[in-house]
């Protein structure tokens, strides 16, 4: 029996190998600026640029807006599928999955078809309308990982009879909502907007193709360009993803939202 | 008038037809149950009541409002859920003090509502814990609070105890009925177990595929059985087909006669009826004159306890008869030729043909 108890540890092992030695390597690079010791100059370095600080703004600030714009739109969306419309839940789930299957340069060229200068609705006519545009873009790449985060959830409670529950000591949908619901998904609702956080703050091929200042085109330019600092920034995108991680924890713990339901 | 009035409701879902022509007066504080097979309708009835769904046809009227087309909101119906429902992100106190939140009322009065009911369920202590915190009978008494807590006209359980112990269901559903007693409130009770609604309704409601089969006190359903379902369904009940010799009350089971009280009105002679027995009425001693009796052999004996089940087959029918276990005499064995007897009011007929 002891091979059988062996087993998941040498792959949880190679598994930890696999994701921990390019993170030292990584780290241990980004240290080497200085010649013959090691420093921290390439984070000084980044963190002095003014354009890191320029992008990284407004990567953060259209992350928030990703995030409102994908919570409005996806929690009382999935909370009625899962209400009245369970049927049709195969088809909104392969529809919130197209954004995967579609690559991202097909969509911006279809926005930019759909919203140029010269059309009915000239979205990229403009930087804030160009702003809006990218957001929508987000909220788009970042549906699937969303709206399975909040539908997952809604799957741990019991939406309908908790509503019912709620209805029969006279509460109406506005309280149902806020009172009710969004209280019991609040991690779930947290953990999708850590996830499209993340992809907000790495994206590439949208801020790019529509020309706007965001953090992914700017990685991508230093990466290009200079030796040690992408390293310091792949460690610095990595301490950001990993302080959201744990605020999510935190509140998640705080919280008594994703308690089993009843049997 | 009735404090409930149900008027030929029905309830289709698209071809599919669940409820049909309901028809129920409840009085003011009456306990009803509604029992029956899983899939015949009960809960879908319930929440035709509740405002859950909407009735294709027929009217419901609460304490003479018809609120056939009124919102669950604002119906003032308290439910009791079998997954208990409790908010789990909400206390024990928030969640019984809900429903007078939601309606607005004053902090100091949610406040001692809330522990009255609370010491109504007497579970004074736990206001503070979480529903996760609680056992299920627990859970299920605190959803009872919230439910009266708003002081509702009507009380509405769907199968509250199927997902509790078998102990704690006999315990709390005595419970349930005691508070219901001393609130005087109003309240409808699904149930599939027969023992649960024989043992705390005022009146049951006996459903099978959408109709109504039998209305009755738990004493008339079980003791007079309208139909074969209701008498296969409540209670362990023979069912024998009998053919009609004479209207006069002379029948046959198995080619042996038999007599019944009842009046075989409306039949023909030669015809099949279905006719039933309780396994308590029927004895294994020969008996006088007046009783009937039937020759048989013994197919099964079953150990119950202080009770002893015995089936004796005729032929085509059987029955099951239940004698009190004597030490000093065992059970017959399986082969044995035995005479069983009963009175002749103890033999019922039901409606409908045999076939
Ligand atoms: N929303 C619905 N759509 C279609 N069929 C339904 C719906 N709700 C209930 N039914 C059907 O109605 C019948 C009765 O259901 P229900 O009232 O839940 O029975 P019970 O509570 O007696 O077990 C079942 O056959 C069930 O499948
Ligand atoms: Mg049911």
């Amino acid at each position: 029996m002891k091979r059988a108890k062996i087993g998941p540890w040498i792959a949880l092992f190679l598994g930890t190998l696999y994701f921990i030695v390019p993170l030292i390597a990584t780290f241990e690079f980004s240290l080497r600026m200085r010649r013959g010791e090691y420093s921290f100059d390439a984070y000084a370095v980044v963190l002095a640029d003014a354009r890191f600080q320029a992008t990284f703004g407004y990567s953060t600030a259209l992350a928030f807006a990703t995030i409102v714009v994908g919570v409005l739109l996806v929690v009382p969306t999935a909370y009625w599928v899962n209400l009245r419309l369970p049927k049709l839940r195969p088809v909104i789930e392969f529809i919130t999955l197209l954004p995967l299957v579609i690559p991202a340069i097909v969509l911006v060229f279809g926005y930019l078809r759909i919203y140029n200068s010269e059309s009915w609705l000239p979205m990229t006519s403009s930087e804030r309308l160009t702003d809006l545009l990218l957001t929508f873009g987000y909220v788009t790449l970042a549906l699937p990982y969303m709206y399975r985060a909040v539908d997952n959830g809604l799957r741990a409670i019991d939406v309908r009879t908790l509503t019912e529950a709620a209805q029969s000591l006279g509460a109406g949908w506005p309280t149902i909502l806020f009172r009710v619901i969004l209280p019991n998904v609040r991690v779930a609702v947290l953990s999708g907007a850590f996830l499209t956080f993340a992809i907000v703050i790495g994206e590439f091929t949208l801020a790019a193709l529509l020309d706007r200042p965001a953090f992914g085109p700017y990685l991508q330019l230093i990466g290009a360009n200079r030796a040690y600092e992408p390293s310091a920034l792949a460690i610095i995108a990595f301490g950001v993803t990993w302080a959201c991680m744990g605020l999510i924890n935190v509140v998640g713990r705080a919280s008594h939202g994703q308690t089993p339901k009843a049997p | 008038m009735a404090f409930l009035e149900i008027e030929h409701l029905r309830k289709s879902f698209g071809t599919l037809n669940v409820v049909e022509d309901f028809d129920l007066a409840v009085a003011r504080g009456e306990f009803i149950s509604f029992l029956g097979p899983s899939g015949c309708g009960k809960t879908t009835t319930l929440r035709m009541v509740a405002g859950f769904e909407t009735p294709s046809a027929g009217a419901i009227r609460i304490d003479g409002k018809d609120v056939t087309e009124a919102k669950p909101n604002q119906r003032n119906v308290g439910m009791v859920f079998q997954s208990y429902a409790l908010f789990p992100n909400m206390t024990i106190a928030d969640n019984v003090g809900f429903g007078l939140r939601v309606a607005g009322r004053p902090a100091a009065e949610i406040k001692s509502r809330v522990e009255e009911m609370l010491a109504l369920i007497k579970l004074p202590q736990l206001g503070g814990r979480y529903p996760y915190q609680l056992s299920g009978g627990q859970q299920q008494r605190v959803a009872l609070a919230r439910a009266l807590a708003v002081k509702p006209k009507l009380l509405l359980l769907d199968e509250p105890l199927s997902a509790l112990d078998a102990k704690i269901r006999v315990s709390l559903r005595q419970e349930i009925r005691q508070i219901q007693r001393e609130l005087g409130i109003t309240a409808i009770y699904v149930t599939h177990d027969q023992e649960e609604a024989l043992s705390i309704s005022d009146r049951i409601v006996v459903m099978s595929q959408g109709r109504m089969e039998q209305v009755g006190t738990p004493f008339e359903i079980y003791n007079y059985p309208r139909t074969r379902f209701v008498a296969s369904f409540v209670g362990t009940l023979n069912v024998l087909k009998a053919q009609v010799v004479d209207v006069s009350g002379k029948l046959t089971v198995d080619g042996q006669p038999v007599a019944t009280a009842a009046h075989l009105d409306g039949t023909r002679p030669g015809e099949i009826r279905s006719v039933a027995l309780r396994p308590e009425a029927v004895s294994l001693a020969d008996a006088d004159g007046e009783s009937n009796r039937l020759h048989g052999t013994v197919e099964e004996v079953s150990f119950l306890g202080s009770v002893v089940r015995i089936r004796v087959r005729f032929g085509e029918n059987a029955v099951s008869l239940d004698t009190f276990n004597k030490p000093s005499v065992p059970p017959p064995d399986r082969g044995t030729k035995v005479t069983v007897s009963f009175a002749r009011d103890a033999l019922l007929l039901l409606d409908g043909d045999a076939t």
